[in-house]
């Protein structure tokens, strides 16, 4: 646990609505070519372990990640695992190796096409088989239940998420790899049609294909590269009860307790990027990691401006990482998910080297 | 190495074709449940839940952790799914072993299932893929042609393939858990039931089974507050390759090899057949044991079916090296468990808790599985004596 981990690459691609022919190996490639270029390195031959996160549902066949595998060009074998989360866990579980001293270094990423299936309908597939799946409660509907009932309980009004939504899209402005950006106001898009009440489709993060990839290392491998870095301090992660009934759904108790793990002291935060599938969720995060209101939140315009399903979590941790080492921030948080209504969390510390 | 980390329980289900009085929840529920109470333990001594299983097309449970939380005590915990094909079972254990080996967890519990009566693997095997080679075939179909061609580069005797099916199958008579169980098959039994892929016949194929799988693993200073024997980890690796590139050998892949040699250098193996006492290896066909004993360096090149034929793998020939006592794939197979079944059985045996297929006096373990076309590899060492 001693070992100093750093963050010393990242790539995404930009967040397509279709990415039409492209297989999921033609849109790893680039991020893969782009965080290569960006330690010096040649191929995942020169790291000492992979790490990907995928989802087989999203492909539509079994087995997603052996073609990712493909595009490694693992001759000869590699140390190589997945993880059939969002690559922000595949980042965890390489975390894990180097803190061990199974590797110096390791490389991981994440991908997915959402296009090509109906995302929320494939998501209620996540949910008890016996009980709930059968029912094809979808995504959205999901978080739309949990947003009625923060408007109900009067803990957010409908101007919040819109709020929440015009920030988004104003920050994505200047990210170039965003799908959604541009001026709105709060008025604006409270005008727009309710799409599942209380959601309207900007509270909803677009269906977007593509990928994104990291590389992590030992302080030492770092300074070898002599490449800039940011300080991975800490790392973690909670899930809780599947049974929506059992928990509260206006906040978010795993959140907090990964908090209190990593004692992540909001109060020297400057940027943080949360993975919120929806605004109100975002609003949900932001009270449950108690964050200042000098804290930038999702200065990228996060994933309600284009959400690579699996890639999403891990992109957080690299927009965080690209703006220490732009000087933008010299400590940041990340914030990944999974499951329904926010049902599982990940945070990740990051600091200037 | 990391931290020193032991396996101090293990619980697994039993197998069968269809296990109808459980959900799939259930299922893991009993594995785990069986694990925590070899360990004497409760789910609030647990730090951390692995899961892993194959394919999620199988069940149709889109990344199932996520409903599964509950049933393993995991609320309020880390909990991570591994999915690495069907080596998945060894490398979840590996997964949940470097959550200690780290020192980030004290204690966790890892767990692997399939409920293959709720699932339709075949179908889910055979999706078809945009610019992709439609196999449709399912895995035997897959590996017979290079059994055909380990066949023809060893010159070995046809029937070597029915003699490891008869020898797992009795290995797995010992065995109350096993799916399948044939105490009296017969060489001929085997032979004359149905071809299904030349070479492989019905018999010499792995059953599809309900079962999960559960270990817990535990840092160097819990392991006395369970009060059975510990199996220390000696070793760990994983290795993966394409599943086709020019010049790939497919009979016996690199990364076989390359995961043998990781995994021996750090248990300290330079003779795998005399020193080991016993292994669990991930043989879903009948011919995979003699060109894993060849892979894994237990024969040379093209000797492998020499050790099935002299019985040096049959705990019932006394055999030197008895590989797959507990029955194996070929009597058990809940596909994303099976992997972690062969870690656990390993594991057992150096604890001197395997009853009735127990190898006596067995100090030192192997415990392996492979997936995909043969391309991911996942192994690992277990000891009795701490290092």
């Amino acid at each position: 646990m001693d070992i100093d981990i750093c963050i010393v690459a990242f790539s995404q691609s930009a967040c397509l609505a279709q990415a039409g022919a492209a297989n999921e190996v033609e849109l790893i490639m680039p991020e893969l070519e782009a965080v290569y270029r960006q330690v010096g390195i040649s191929n995942a031959q020169d790291v000492d372990f992979v790490c990907s996160g995928s989802c087989d549902y999203l492909q539509g066949a079994a087995f997603a990640f052996v073609s990712g595998v493909d595009a490694l060009g693992a001759v000869p074998p590699i140390q190589e695992s997945h993880v059939e989360m969002d690559a922000a866990w595949a980042l965890y579980e390489a975390v894990l190796k180097i803190r061990m001293g199974h590797a110096e270094s390791a490389l991981v990423y994440g991908f997915s096409k959402s296009s090509p299936g109906e995302l929320p309908i494939v998501l209620s597939q996540q949910l008890d088989p016996y009980y709930l799946a059968p029912q094809w409660i979808d995504s959205i509907s999901l978080a739309a239940l949990q947003a009625r009932l923060m408007l109900d309980r009067g803990i957010i009004e409908l101007s919040d998420m819109a709020a929440v939504v015009a920030s988004s899209r104003r920050c994505a402005i200047e990210n170039k790899k965003a799908q959604l950006s541009g001026q709105f106001s709060v008025s604006d898009l409270l005008k727009e049609p309710e799409y599942v009440s209380p959601l309207r489709r900007a509270d909803c993060s677009p269906i977007s294909d593509g990928a994104s990839a990291m590389i992590i290392c030992t302080k030492s491998k770092a300074e070898e590269w002599n490449v800039p870095f940011a300080r991975l301090v800490g790392i973690d992660h909670r899930i809780e009860t599947h049974n929506l009934g059992m928990r509260d759904l206006t906040t978010s108790h795993s959140t907090r307790l990964v908090a209190e793990a990593l004692s992540i002291h909001s109060d020297s935060l400057d940027i943080a990027e949360l993975y919120a599938p929806f605004s109100h969720q975002q609003l949900i995060l932001e009270k449950s990691l108690e964050l200042r209101p000098e804290t930038d939140i999702n200065p990228s315009g996060g994933v309600l401006a284009g959400n690579l399903m699996m890639a999403s979590g891990l992109s957080r941790v690299g927009e965080v990482f690209d703006r220490i080492v732009d000087g933008k921030a010299s400590r940041g948080l990340a914030h990944a998910t999974s499951g329904p209504c926010l049902q599982h969390n990940l945070l990740a510390i990051l600091e200037r080297g | 190495m990391g931290e020193l980390a032991a396996v101090v329980g293990i619980g697994q289900t039993k197998y069968a074709s269809r296990r109808g009085d459980v959900s799939i929840a259930g299922l893991v529920r009993e594995a785990a449940g069986n694990a925590l109470e070899d360990a004497d333990l409760g789910f609030k001594d647990i730090d951390a839940v692995v899961i892993g299983k194959a394919p999620d097309m199988f069940e149709g449970v889109v990344m199932p952790e996520i409903y599964l939380t509950d049933a393993l005590g995991a609320n309020g915990k880390p909990m991570l799914r591994v999915h690495t094909a069907g080596s998945v079972g060894g490398s979840t254990a590996l997964v949940a072993a470097s959550h200690v080996q780290s020192g980030t967890f004290r204690r966790v519990l890892t767990v692997t299932f399939e409920k293959q009566s709720e699932s339709n693997a075949m179908w889910a095997l055979s999706s078809p893929q945009p610019f992709s080679v439609h196999l449709n075939a399912g895995a035997g179909g897959y590996f017979a042609p290079i059994i055909r061609e380990y066949i023809r580069r060893s010159n070995a005797p046809s029937d070597i393939g029915i003699m490891v099916a008869v020898k797992d199958r009795l290995h797995g008579a010992r065995n109350p858990l096993s799916h399948l169980n044939l105490p009296n098959i017969s060489h001929q039994e085997v032979e004359d039931s149905m071809m299904l892929w030349d070479p492989i016949r019905f018999l010499e194929a792995c059953p599809s089974s309900d079962g999960a799988c559960a270990m817990i693993i535990a840092n160097e200073e819990l392991v006395s507050e369970s009060p059975k024997p510990p199996a220390w980890i000696l070793g760990g690796a994983m290795r993966s390759e394409p599943t086709i590139y020019a010049g790939r050998d497919e009979v016996n892949p690199r990364a076989g090899r390359d995961c043998a040699k990781e995994v021996y250098a750090q248990a300290g193996i330079s003779n795998p057949r005399r020193q080991f006492d016993c292994a669990e290896v991930y043989v879903p066909f009948s011919w995979y044991e003699p060109m894993w004993l060849e892979n894994l360096g237990f024969a040379d090149q093209g000797e492998g079916w020499r050790l099935t034929l002299d019985g040096a793998t049959s705990l019932d020939e006394g055999g030197d090296i008895p590989w797959n006592c507990s029955g194996g794939v070929l009597s058990s197979n809940p596909i994303g468990a099976s992997g972690m079944i062969r870690f656990a059985e390993a594991a057992r045996q150096v604890r001197g808790d395997a009853d009735q297929h127990q190898v006596e006096n067995a100090q030192l373990a192997l415990g392996h599985a492979y997936g995909g076309g043969a391309q991911f590899f996942s192994m690992w060492v277990v000891g009795a004596r701490k290092p």
